[in-house]
């Protein structure tokens, strides 16, 4: 019953997806379109960070890393998988899309592993050093990728042929994984495994003591971290003809930073909201590339001051709906 | 049979010996009483029994186990539990939800299955839930569950660390100082609620304690320490009256006058 529930959900949302997706094409100017399908996938990367920096209160600023493994490996696996998918079912839409979600799960659990194997030694030190070491594996990989001559090196990879990566990023997919991502991360804040994440960040040394695995914990939520961020680039990489190391440099990692910030450490809905807030406001200061981060610094000066929880704190829009009703009921 | 046993138990701080030669024994279903001046070494040995700091000389044992060295984490699972001198509780977090961490290795769902809210998650978390519920009322913090942790009244974030505790399914409960900041009217009732523990739940209990009416009347067994040694062991009548008791706590009495 639950089960296929689910799946009539899952496909009404499909099709209402699929639909907006349609209706945007027409009806929005291509530069619109960019910034809806960069808002969707912030969504992803505010969404995930959240989970390691907001529940678990162990910051990492060195994500941009990980949303770079993501999408070289979901360019450099789905240009190679794509003959070989197009042999067995036909080209066609078909084609496309199980070559597109395979190269993206391959992006995902290479980033994840690569989360794996950097939060495993790193995860051991708190707070600043965290940050640091975090900081500086970000920079390896994309050193790492400026000098990977397979993958085209400082510039860039765009797939064997000169057409460059094909365009299989949609609105349609975005939001789909993005929605997806938002259910499998809520359902994973709200259980018992959330609410040891949340007692590391709360105090580590009752959480051990109360037989919480912390490091184990800590790992597994920065992988899942890593994971979705690699979703998120293998999304950016089929948005463009190609990707370059450049495209995952150091300010990426503090974009994603400042959507968390913005929207509230600890809040799903907060992070949300704060990655849509970062793609449009990067586009409105577009103009002003090269005081985007001067910008954003004094944004985030003002937060401090005036909102220093962020837009939406630690609170979910959820629960405060539903307590606001409750509170009305009470009322009558 | 001896629950908890420590023998000849050592912990070295640089050039401070901050636990020598410590050993006594606790009977299962005791309720057992360590006391001693500031500095005595109380916490620090707490701190050895759980996995915190590991001993530097000498053995733990716990149900006839070598549990010495131990990580927190593992010595927690296998039946100890304990509070703290200086409350740690998730501030942020609800009531309820402090208790339901402690449950985590009670609790079999996978990550996947939380992830895809399985049916078997989904029973594991009522079940977790309507335990935490019941240790709530236990500890008389019932209609609290939903307020914030770091909200209660500093008795009650007490007794919510024991409610935690409890949680894990110990068999031994360590209390750091329960009876600290309590006016005596809750010191009774924590008193009470030390009792049902022992005698309901068949726990074993080892408190520190500084509040002597508390540790006089609740306690079977007492055990004095004093710069880290074993000065005296005795029921509460006994340790009352022993020479060394009486000069660790006003100091020795003088033979010239001032």
């Amino acid at each position: 019953m639950q089960l296929l529930r689910r799946l009539a959900i899952a496909s009404a949302t499909g099709l209402l997806l699929y639909g907006i997706g349609l209706w945007l094409q027409d009806g929005l100017i291509e530069y619109v379109q960019r910034i809806v399908l960069l808002a969707g996938i912030n969504v992803i990367l505010a969404v995930g960070l959240n989970l390691i920096n907001g529940t678990t209160g162990q910051f990492s600023i060195g994500h941009a890393g990980f949303m770079a493994v993501g999408a070289y490996g979901a360019a450099f696996f789905g240009v190679k998988l794509g003959p070989v998918v197009e042999r067995l079912l036909g080209p066609g839409v078909v084609a496309n899309a199980v070559t597109f979600n395979a190269a993206l799960l391959i992006g995902a659990a290479l980033a994840g592993l690569t989360g794996l194997l950097v939060g495993a030694p790193s995860l051991r030190l708190r707070g600043d050093y965290l940050a640091v070491v975090t900081l500086g594996f970000g920079e390896i990989i994309r050193i790492s990728f400026n000098n990977a001559h397979f993958l085209g090196a400082a510039t860039g990879y765009f797939g064997d042929t000169p057409a460059g990566l094909p365009a299989y990023t949609s609105f349609f997919w975005v939001y789909a994984w993005a929605i997806a991502i938002v259910i499998l991360i809520r359902n994973l804040t709200f259980s018992q495994t959330g609410r040891s994440l949340a007692a590391i960040r709360e105090d580590e040394i009752a959480a051990e003591a109360m037989a919480t695995p912390t490091t184990r914990l800590k790992v597994l939520a920065f992988s899942i971290s890593a994971a979705s961020a690699g979703i998120a680039g293998g999304l950016f990489a089929y948005m463009q003809s190609g990707i370059r190391p450049e495209d995952f440099r150091f300010d990426k990692s503090i974009d994603m930073i400042v959507m968390i910030i913005i929207g509230g450490l600890g809040s799903i809905s907060g992070a949300i909201v704060g990655g849509i807030f970062v793609a449009v406001t990067l586009e409105l200061m577009r103009d002003l590339q090269q005081y985007r981060l001067v910008l954003y610094a004094l944004l985030l000066i003002i937060i401090m001051l005036v909102r220093p929880e962020g837009l939406l704190g630690s609170r979910e829009l959820s629960t405060a709906i539903r307590a606001r009703f409750k509170r009305a009921k009470v009322a009558k | 049979m001896n629950l908890l046993s420590l023998q000849n138990v050592d912990k070295i701080f640089g050039g401070l010996r901050a636990l020598k030669e410590v050993s006594f024994d606790v009977p299962a279903r005791a309720i057992f009483g360590l006391i001693g001046p500031n500095g005595a070494g109380k916490t620090t040995l707490f701190n050895v029994i759980t996995g915190v700091y590991s001993p530097d000389g000498g053995a733990i044992h716990f149900e006839g186990q070598a549990i010495g060295g131990e990580s927190p984490a593992r010595v927690a699972t296998r039946g100890i539990a304990r509070t703290f001198q200086n409350i740690r509780l998730f501030r942020s977090m609800t009531v309820e939800e402090n208790v339901m961490v402690a449950g985590h290795h009670l609790h079999q769902a996978s990550v996947l299955g939380a992830m895809f809210r399985t049916r078997a998650q989904a029973e594991d978390e009522a079940r977790l839930g309507k335990r935490a519920r019941e240790l709530l009322d236990v500890m008389g913090l019932g209609r609290h569950a939903q307020d914030v942790a770091g909200s209660l009244p500093y008795g009650s974030q007490r007794r919510l660390e024991i409610a935690r505790a409890l949680m894990l399914k110990p068999k031994l409960l360590l209390l750091d100082e329960p009876a600290a900041g309590m006016n005596s009217q809750e010191a009774a009732e924590l008193e009470r609620q030390i009792r049902f523990l022992r005698d309901e739940m068949g726990l074993t209990i080892v408190l520190v304690e500084h509040n002597m009416a508390v540790v006089m009347s609740v306690c079977e067994t007492v055990h004095v320490v004093d710069h880290g040694e074993t000065i005296a062991h005795g029921t509460p009548q006994q340790v009352k009256r022993d020479p060394a008791v009486l000069a660790a706590y006003l100091g020795k009495p003088t033979e010239e006058v001032a």
